[in-house]
């Protein structure tokens, strides 16, 4: 069943699209994460214009997060406060993201970048859940490090006009959150992901929320971030393919109600260690496309 | 220089066959090109007869090449290298006029039916399109760019040559399938047919083809472009409410 996407200018196999969207929303569901990381991957990979596959995956997540959110909400699990720091960086971020692709793209450099901050953002932060969840699976045994845990970072404590953030328990100055949300809103215009794989970790370790608002806060992030990336894409490069996105949207929603199903059955550290497992596939295909001799020496760019 | 000699020979090419010569009779079987939802390409049929003074048909052979050429845009070309272990872009060239679309197809191959100077004036073969390359660059790294350009695009089937694609039959009507991929630009292109006699043009024909998006695609496209804010605030819309109309049909269940 072909389909034209009328911004990427090719047609393309719907049920194909479809399916990776089921297939993203079947990890959403199944471990909380929007799945950026793999979209745009695989679509780059399916021959979809990095630009276009960047932009539609935005506006995917966008849909897949609302439905995390609200049932977050429903729990409590949401910090407002913290939500509207990160989203306020996030914006700007996303601004400056969006001037930053421009600049690259017009430099004929943007595929490199891409590529390249993924593999450097997904390699580690697979690496850092592999050895976690191994260790939490007992499959290996780490040396114990357990010092007086810290609230958060002694940096972070320094500095200036502390705020009080009641849901996460935090008294902490708002610029923390606030570069954290900026450089975020960075890379999902770049990336074309939620960034949630970056954002939940430092929310843990660097701000020390409590954890059971760091997901729902996250996404909370996400879901406004992604939708503002949106609108910065569809205004500065112009790439946005609603037809691509309605697609994924159609698989992703579904699978991610699938998902949810699965995940009461499989132990959390096994899913953790899989999710690890998947990122670090998608950062080493990635790293074999950069070191490899390219099939295509050339490309063309139009003016 | 090379362009105003093509023109200046086109132009005249009317008075220089006042004196019987043969005339071409060209059509092809789509003027206009659809763009649909389910696009994946469309073969043209281009086809026509030669009209010979008194309708006797020469003993010696006579040959038809045809070029579909798409609306010409400048271009930069990019080249990978290894900088460090990686492969990135790193040398450039600008091509002022690169056809998007350009395939010829001929009775017999062209380096048989025409000599080099001909076949450049009349932009014959995929060796002789005028690129118009940006000044600045010596000519051999000129050259590698433009090869690097013609075979990336002849492998995606953007630049074809099929030097027997042509079909004559009886002597005077002809006929040549040439295929447009889906991944073409929407534009006015341009079929033109030549009739080649002893190394000589002897009588060409131009004939438009408009390549459009139509219905949704068009609207989507030119939304995009146009209002582009009202677009990105409709695409965030609707993910929100099938992000949101998924869960809820799920939650009822």
């Amino acid at each position: 069943m072909d389909i034209y996407l009328p911004i990427a200018g090719l047609s393309v196999n719907a049920l194909t699209i479809i399916a990776i969207g089921g297939l993203v929303g079947l990890l959403t569901g199944m471990l909380g994460v929007g799945g950026g990381f793999l979209t745009t991957p695989i679509l780059i990979f399916y021959g979809i214009p990095p630009a276009v596959a960047v932009a539609s995956a935005t506006t995917q997540i966008t849909g897949t997060s609302v439905s995390a959110v609200l049932a977050h909400r429903r729990r409590k699990g949401v910090d407002y406060r913290m939500g509207a720091v990160i989203i306020a960086g996030g914006l700007v971020g996303s601004l400056v993201g969006g001037g930053l692709f421009r600049l690259l793209q017009q430099g004929g450099q943007i595929d490199t970048v891409i590529a390249l901050l993924y593999v450097i953002l997904l390699g580690s932060v697979g690496l850092l859940m592999a050895k976690e969840s191994a260790a939490a699976l007992g499959i290996v045994k780490l040396p114990e490090a357990r010092k007086a845990a810290r609230r958060h970072n002694p940096l972070i404590a320094m500095l200036p006009m502390r705020w009080r953030f009641y849901r996460s328990g935090l008294y902490i100055s708002p610029l923390a959150p606030l570069l954290l949300g900026f450089v975020t809103g960075m890379l999902t215009v770049l990336l074309g992901v939620g960034g949630g794989f970056i954002v939940v970790p430092a929310m843990i370790y660097l701000l020390g929320m409590s954890a059971q608002v760091v997901v729902g806060t996250s996404l909370l992030q996400i879901l406004f971030v992604t939708a503002a990336t949106t609108l910065v894409h569809a205004t500065t490069t112009k790439s946005v393919d609603i037809v691509l996105a309605i697609l994924l949207l159609l698989g992703s929603v579904i699978g991610a109600q699938v998902g949810a199903r699965l995940t009461q059955s499989v132990k959390p550290e096994l899913l953790r260690l899989f999710l690890a497992i998947v990122v670090l596939a998608v950062a080493f295909r990635m790293a074999l496309g950069l070191g490899w001799r390219p099939e295509e020496i050339y490309t063309v760019q139009y003016l | 220089m090379r362009k105003l000699r093509a023109i200046i020979l086109l132009a005249s090419l009317p008075v220089m066959l006042a004196q019987a010569e043969p005339k071409l009779v060209p059509d092809v079987s789509q003027r206009e090109i659809e763009i649909r939802y389910s696009f994946t390409g469309a073969e043209l049929l281009l086809f026509g007869a030669i009209l010979y003074p008194g309708g006797r048909i020469p003993t010696g052979q006579a040959d038809i090449a045809v070029v579909v050429k798409g609306p010409t845009e400048p271009i930069v070309v990019r080249e990978k290298q290894k900088v460090a272990g990686i492969w990135m872009n790193v040398e450039s060239a600008r091509f002022r006029s690169a056809p998007a679309f350009y395939a010829v197809a001929s009775s017999r191959p062209l380096a048989e039916l025409i000599d080099e100077r001909m076949a450049s004036i009349y932009e014959l073969g995929l060796g002789n399109l005028q690129l118009s390359p940006g000044t600045g660059a010596p000519v051999d790294v000129q050259q590698r760019f433009e090869a690097g350009l013609l075979d990336l695009r002849r492998r995606s089937a953007l630049y074809v040559e099929n030097p027997k694609g042509v079909e004559i039959s009886e002597g005077v009507l002809y006929r040549a399938r040439v295929r447009i991929p889906a991944r073409v630009p929407v534009g006015t292109y341009t079929a033109e047919t030549f009739l080649i006699q002893d190394g000589r043009v002897v009588a060409g024909e131009v004939r438009e083809i408009k390549i459009h998006k139509l219905g949704f695609e068009r609207f989507v496209a030119m939304a995009a472009e146009r209002w582009s804010l009202a677009y990105g605030m409709v695409a965030v819309a609707i993910s929100i409410l099938l992000g949101w109309g998924g869960s809820a049909i799920y939650r009822r269940r």
